[in-house]
């Protein structure tokens, strides 16, 4: 096993932000990393760093074993890239975007083609080829992206977060693919806010926020961090909603997740001894319910019992890509 | 399967390290701009401005100002040609910012730097494509000019280097409309930026009317105007008056604007990270 890309004490600063406070990163030939953190966590600003375009204010990075500040021509004859937003030419065509790719990376005019054809076929773009981008939807443009970042056959792979902003199913679509390129041997280096997606995709996760990465495993060795399982309770009453949650963070200790919208509490339950005292009390507080249900708890839950606060809590500061490239 | 993709090998892969011969890199900027181009096709609005905007200045100022001016359009036409080419070649140049900045704000220039070519192509290859640009749309207005009985009095081999001239201040320009593409945060910016300097550049110089017909206190800055050193040194290869004088000028202009805004739309880009 080879490590594909690696980083060492990685810290970037924008001014007074620090978007990356001594970050270390192993990914191994041939998985995928999730790097999982809110907006602003430093997610932007690590990739950025490991593909070449930015470069880190300490630390170091290597990807297939050439340092990223040094041999970053090197390093770009490895990487393939998809950023956030789908950096293709609205004004081209899907063929003619793929085409260019192609011929920058040398190929010739016919193999260029050739190549663009394959990628197209291969991402259900095919019938899209000759038209324009601009008439493409948001998930073809993504799937083009994709598809751009793999004209050169880079055996690194970064996506950085690949599905913001996608309906369910040309989420799927795009998973689909991911998966299907990992199979094949390629290194990904994933970022998301979604848990649900490092779940879906990764075989190991690091947790990053504000800059640090503060937890890291198995999306299994995660989830038994914070142990046992999660208890949910859906009170009869909108009223009691408060009440109960009180209640079981009082009996548990931890921290309860509340979705009002659904009157929906949850809350880690490291014992399932527990249960019937949860009931009980329940009861005696006079809270009717409508819904009680143990389960395995979801990277969430994993973020708040890590960080005390939801992934989601934070607006954005990072942006420090964006930042970074207009400033 | 077609997507595949080459996996990694045990230890540093072999990656043919090459360095990016001048070649090369030609070879990449002419691509690059051969995509800018391409853009043009799918921007009938970009069309709009290349074309049709120059035509109306060019019947705007002959029909409507050219009686009042001049004493006549037809007088008009000849003394206006040549400042209407300036002055729609230094307008072009903002879209030089324009272009960088979209392509800067939707991540196309990211993926260009992320790529294994050479880090001149992104750069060369728009001002490539602009002179391009401009070549064609001088030509469209002295075609226009031409029908509306504009006619060139010197030499062919005169008029060419008039061309080649007025291409090569463009070119300077667009070194500065790089600088604030690449300098502002997003493209309604590069837009209004790259246009405020013109307006009073381009109107308080002798592109539309003699210097002589202004205030006292205006000419010395219309004398010294990089515009009317080139409306000047173009009126002097396609019609007739003085060359030399404005010719060295506007190359003067040429090498000072490249000189100093060439570096810094350089180093702006280097810093882009």
């Amino acid at each position: 096993m080879t490590v594909a890309i690696q980083a060492e004490s990685l810290a970037k600063s924008f001014g007074k932000t620090r978007a990356l406070d001594g970050v270390d990163l192993e990914v191994a030939s041939g998985t995928v990393l999730g790097l999982l953190g809110p907006n602003g966590a430093g997610k932007t600003t690590a990739v950025r760093i490991l593909a070449t375009l930015l470069g880190p204010t300490a630390g170091r990075a290597q990807v297939g074993g050439y340092d990223v500040v040094r041999q970053p021509q090197q390093v770009r004859q490895l990487i393939g890239l998809t950023g956030q937003y789908a950096a293709v030419d609205e004004s081209l065509s899907g063929t003619e975007n793929l085409t260019m790719l192609g011929r920058l990376l040398g190929l010739d005019k016919t193999t260029a083609h050739q190549r663009a054809g394959e990628l197209l076929e291969h991402f259900e773009l095919a019938d899209a080829g000759g038209r324009m981008v601009k008439t493409y939807s948001g998930g073809m443009r993504r799937r083009l992206d994709l598809a751009a970042s793999l004209v050169g056959r880079p055996p690194v792979l970064f996506l950085d977060e690949p599905t913001t902003g996608l309906d369910p199913r040309s989420r799927n679509g795009l998973w689909a693919v991911i998966r299907e390129l990992v199979a094949q041997g390629t290194t990904l280096l994933l970022t998301t806010q979604y848990m649900e997606e490092a779940d879906h995709l990764a075989g190991h996760i690091a947790v990053i926020d504000h800059g640090q990465v503060i937890a890291t495993g198995t999306p299994d060795e995660l989830k038994a961090k914070i142990g046992g399982q999660v208890l949910e309770v859906r009170p009869a009453n909108p009223a009691d909603v408060d009440r109960a949650a009180q209640l079981l963070v009082e009996l548990t200790g931890n921290q309860a997740t509340i979705d009002r919208d659904i009157r929906l509490i949850s809350v880690p339950m490291p014992d399932p001894a527990w249960l019937p005292v949860a009931v009980r009390r329940l009861d005696e507080a006079g809270i009717v319910v409508v819904d009680l249900a143990l389960r395995r708890p979801s990277l969430d839950e994993v973020f708040l019992t890590l960080t005390g606060r939801p992934a989601d809590a934070e607006p954005a500061e990072d942006g420090a890509g964006q930042e970074g490239s207009a400033a | 399967m077609s997507a595949d993709a080459a996996t990694l090998p045990d230890g540093p892969m072999d990656v043919g390290v090459r360095r990016i011969s001048p070649g090369l890199a030609l070879r990449h900027a002419l691509l690059v701009a051969r995509r800018n181009l391409l853009q043009v096709r799918g921007n009938p609005q970009l069309l709009i401005f290349l074309v049709i905007q120059p035509i109306l200045f060019v019947l705007l100022f002959v029909y409507v100002f050219g009686g009042a001016i001049a004493g006549s359009s037809r007088q008009y036409v000849q003394f206006v040609i040549p400042g209407i080419v300036v002055q729609t070649v230094v307008f072009a140049t903002a879209m030089t910012g324009i272009g960088l900045n979209e392509d800067l704000a939707k991540g196309i220039i990211d993926r260009f730097r992320s790529l294994p070519i050479a880090r001149s192509a992104v750069l060369a290859g728009r001002i490539l494509a602009d002179a391009v640009r401009l070549t064609a749309t001088v030509l469209v207005i002295l075609t226009v000019g031409v029908v509306l009985g504009f006619r060139i009095t010197t030499s062919p081999v005169a008029a060419l280097a008039g061309l080649v001239l007025i291409i090569a201040f463009g070119m300077a320009l667009s070194w500065v409309a790089a600088l604030i593409g690449l300098s502002v945060r997003n493209p309604e910016t590069a837009q209004s930026a790259g246009f405020i300097w013109m307006f009073p550049l381009t109107f308080a110089s002798s592109a539309f009317v003699v210097a002589s017909t202004m205030p006292g206190w205006l000419q010395p800055f219309v004398r010294i105007n990089p515009i009317s050193v080139a409306a000047d040194a173009l009126r002097g290869l396609l019609l007739a008056g003085p060359v030399l004088g404005p010719v060295l000028k506007t190359t003067a202009w040429i090498v000072a604007l490249t000189v100093v805004f060439a570096p810094l739309a350089i180093r702006q880009f280097r810093r882009l990270a």
